[in-house]
């Protein structure tokens, strides 16, 4: 136990450089290769004195160094100052965006992990027969389809024919928001199952030829028993690898799903950062990614000794 | 009545170039308390059979086309899936070769022993916990209480045999079904596994079916033997007439190919002297048996010294810490010299985790030495900078154990091959090193057409044939090899030993030869050095070593090989 808390211990304090690093990205790419903002923000006729006076503002005109040290100490504060677009502080900018972000994207996920669980289940216990086949097949089907497909169909005859959810928009509170996010979470399942089931399955299937299978069913177990036991307990723990790598991405709420159905989340204004050269938006989900990544990877760490008592933290 | 009889079995597999026959035929039966070893090498059938006996055969693609197999005369080829799973585990148990791969790694052994007690013997969870660990203390596992919550992992490879033995004699089963049990065990645990089983059966009055293709182990064990070779019966009988009057070549042939420590022959007979490749005998050759005085012949004495190694010692770091800092070491090479003249070969034996390996590839500088000089040819190896290195591992090759995941399966047999001369700049050109390669496939006795083909073609055996020519292609004076013929079969291993002596004859080679099998060792080796936790117990010409131990350790260790000759005949001799 004392091993696995200083290997803990140790992979935090290993977040300092990796912070460190992505900062350092993130001010080569934005203060020395992007050049001069104050333009772009002032229209190209602005006066050479208003330029000098907002460069002073934004803290352009410090040395180079100075404006790492600013990178750095937004990262660590959290501090990312306000939008150069929508003048709001970003750190609050962050907390309304991420609630429409995970209301859509946390039962999306959840959602689809387990349906995608449950048929990879169903299909590697019917192995080789036809409900494997059949379900494969349709997997593929799904994923063969363009997303745009999807929202186009569904937001017509869902929404607008049989007035079933809201076409797009968000409301904040519970349950108010929940018409809204439906559409979008049945959309992010249909996409995600097709590909979730079939590796799922695979997973599965790598586990039912091992050899502690074959010792299972010497002992008289049925197959339901040596499936959802022995089988299911070892196949655990390459799909919580898989499941938890996807986390921080959830954090960042679904470009594509966001921007189609209005959604304001973290995604939207992501796009909407990109289209206006917001620097500091596009900054603070850069440090904002780069942490969850990092956080993530260590939970995984550790959900790995729980699910695999073979491996210890060192 | 018989325990299990099993009529006229027949059992196919359906594959992608058609139906395949991996049992032909087959009868025999097993009495209670009667132990029947079944003989054969790898895809003769005898796993199928074993698998067949309880209804395990994955199906598709195996089917049991037709026969009987009669337990306790219920015909178990007919009986419902349900009735299966009443006698699996219950009356019929099942131990097999791999204890590492056997049990599920993410359970606790109580946990794995206890299911089968819960749902034959209609036991609750504390109950069963409570007998689990009667069982364990039964079959030797150290402190019970404590090892029942431990994890396959936590524990050594003879110890996880033990716990899948207690978990099939957990429901005192009728018939016990052993496949290939202790193949992968050191000698002397395979020794303790065996008798404790040889206890076992006598205390519960199993009917043991005793599969393996060793040979030694059967005389031991069994009281009949069926030999199977190629899906077919082809001999039965008493042990003892199987050792003294073995009619089928292929019997004699089985016999003959093990090394045998009071033997010393020239080279080792194979099955193909017993016998042709249709399976008809073929007089053998009695030049080839006849008993010589090869080891340490005096005129390599007097060779040059190739190898020296003095002091060598190898570590590895135990981390520890918040920062994983190196808080100790593992020594698995400790303190360890010797010297090796060129033409001969040093065996070097002793069981799992001795070093012995680690020392092999140390000598490579594989794994980096922590401290001791490694002097070949009057070259200090040690200090070698990575270029020099580079040019010296031509001359000095490894061959490893395992020849199905030391060949690139993406590569033909011919890249890989000419992969090494390309990299030592050996052959003036392509033509050049094509002659070359279709030269080794000569020599390790391959075709030459061959060279086209990728290595999942080819056997166990023909795999490690062509390790034997990549190592050869690089014009190497010594070659190191590890375990390499640990994974064949018997009847394999003494056409490859053979081959690595007449290698060794033709080009003057020097090796060093890795095994956990004292036997084989015994036959390849002039000199043989024992290792036990890093160092070097005894070093010692291989008959001294042998016939004189002087050790505690060797004694022991030679003390565990399966004599090879049946109970009877041994009491007849004294």
């Amino acid at each position: 136990m004392n091993s696995s808390w200083n290997y803990i211990i140790r992979r935090i304090l290993y977040l300092i450089p990796v912070l460190l690093g992505v900062c350092f990205l993130i001010f080569i790419l934005f203060n020395v290769v992007a050049g001069d903002p104050v333009y772009l923000l002032l229209g190209k006729h602005a006066s050479v004195e208003q330029a000098a006076e907002l460069r002073e503002q934004l803290g352009l005109n410090k040395p180079l160094f100075m404006q790492y040290l600013d990178v750095v100490k937004s990262a660590f504060t959290f501090d990312f100052g306000r939008s150069w677009s929508t003048k709001q502080e970003i750190s609050s900018m962050m907390i309304q965006g991420a609630i429409p972000s995970l209301t859509l994207t946390i039962p999306a996920f959840v959602i689809s992990t387990i349906l995608s669980v449950l048929f990879a289940i169903l299909v590697a216990f019917y192995r080789g027969k036809g409900i494997d086949l059949f379900i494969r097949v349709t997997c593929i089907c799904m994923m063969s389809i363009s997303v745009l497909v999807y929202i186009l169909v569904f937001q017509n005859y869902l929404a607008y024919e049989f007035g079933l959810f809201e076409i797009s928009g968000y409301e904040y509170g519970f349950p108010d928001f929940v018409p809204y996010v439906i559409l979008p979470i049945i959309i992010w399942v249909v996409l995600t199952l097709g590909p979730d089931i079939r590796f799922y399955r695979t997973m599965i299937l790598d586990e039912i030829y091992q050899d502690y299978v074959r010792t299972a069913r010497a002992k008289g177990l049925n197959e339901k028993k040596v499936m959802l036991k022995h089988v299911l307990r070892n196949a655990m723990i390459p799909i919580v690898t898989y499941t938890v790598v996807q986390l921080p991405f959830l954090l960042l709420g679904s470009l594509l799903l966001e921007s189609f159905f209005s959604i304001p989340g973290l995604g939207g204004m992501t796009i909407t950062a990109l289209n206006s050269s917001d620097f500091p938006v596009l900054k603070a989900m850069t440090i904002l990614s780069a942490i969850g990544i990092a956080v993530f990877t260590l939970i995984q760490d550790i959900l790995y000794t729980v699910v695999d008592p073979r491996v210890k933290l060192q | 009545m018989s325990l299990l009889s099993i009529q006229n079995l027949t059992v196919e597999f359906s594959t992608p170039d058609g139906v395949v026959r991996a049992v032909n035929n087959l009868s025999f039966d097993i009495q209670p308390g009667q132990t029947v070893g079944l003989v054969g090498e790898s895809g003769s059938g005898k796993s199928v059979t074993s698998l067949a006996a309880m209804r395990l055969i994955p199906n598709p693609p195996g089917k049991i086309t037709s026969g009987k197999i009669l337990f306790e005369g219920e015909d178990l080829v007919q009986a419902s899936e349900a009735r299966m799973r009443e006698i699996r585990g219950n009356d019929i148990a099942m131990i097999f070769q791999e204890p590492m791969t056997s049990l599920n790694p993410v359970f606790t052994v109580g946990n794995q022993i206890c299911e089968t007690l819960m749902l034959h013997k209609s036991m609750n969870k504390k109950e069963a916990w409570a007998r689990a660990i009667e069982l364990l203390d039964q079959v030797g596992i150290p402190d019970p209480q404590r090892s029942i919550a431990k994890y396959p992992h936590e524990m050594s490879g003879g110890q996880k045999q033990r716990v899948m033995i207690a978990m099939a004699i957990a429901c005192e089963p009728k018939l016990l079904i052993c496949d290939e049990p202790t193949t992968a065990l050191d000698v002397t645990i395979q020794k303790q596994v065996l008798e404790l089983m040889f206890d076992l059966q006598k205390k519960y009055n199993m009917g043991m079916l005793f599969i393996t293709h060793d040979l030694g182990v059967i005389a031991d064990i069994a009281d009949d033997v069926v030999v199977m070779y190629r899906s077919n019966l082809v001999e039965q009988s008493t042990t003892k007439n199987i050792f003294t009057e073995a009619k089928h070549p292929y019997t004699k042939g089985l016999l003959a190919c093990r090394p045998a420590l009071d033997k010393n022959p020239e080279r080792l007979l194979t099955v193909s002297d017993f016998m042709d490749d249709d399976g008809n005998e073929i007089k053998v050759n009695e030049e080839r048996t006849k008993k010589v005085d090869k080891v340490y012949k005096v005129d390599k004495e007097k060779n040059p010294v190739l190898l020296e190694v003095n002091n060598l010692r190898v570590q590895f770091p135990i981390k520890g810490g918040i920062f994983g800092r190196t808080v100790d070491h593992f020594v698995a090479v400790n303190d360890v010299s010797f010297k090796l003249r060129k033409g001969m070969t040093l065996g070097l034996v002793g069981e799992s985790g001795c070093g012995k390996t680690t020392l092999g590839r140390s000598l490579l500088r594989l794994i980096e030495p922590a401290a001791g000089q490694v002097i070949y040819d009057g070259i200090e190896i040690t200090k070698l900078d990575k270029k020099q290195m580079r040019a010296m591992r031509s001359k000095i090759q490894i061959i490893f154990q395992d020849p199905y995941s030391s060949l690139n399966p993406r590569m033909t047999v011919g890249e890989i091959l000419m992969e090494p001369m390309n990299l030592h700049n050996i052959g003036a050109n392509k033509a050049e090193r094509v002659e070359k390669a279709k030269w080794l496939m000569n020599k390790v006795g391959l075709l030459e057409s061959q060279l086209s083909r990728y290595p999942h073609e080819f056997s166990g055996g023909q795999r490690q044939r062509i390790s034997i020519a990549r190592a050869l292609a690089v014009n190497p004076e010594f070659i190191i090899c590890d375990e390499s013929v640990s994974a064949l079969d018997v009847s394999v291993q003494a056409q490859v030993l053979n081959l690595l002596l007449d290698l060794q004859e033709e080009f003057g080679l020097t090796y060093i030869f890795i095994s956990h099998d004292l036997s084989v060792v015994n036959f390849i080796s002039d000199e043989v050095a024992v290792m036990n936790q890093g160092k070097f117990v005894e070093v010692d010409k291989a008959n001294e070593v042998y016939l004189k131990p002087k050790e505690e350790y060797t004694k022991r260790l030679l003390s565990a090989i399966p004599k090879g000759i049946p109970k009877e005949l041994l009491a007849e001799q004294a």
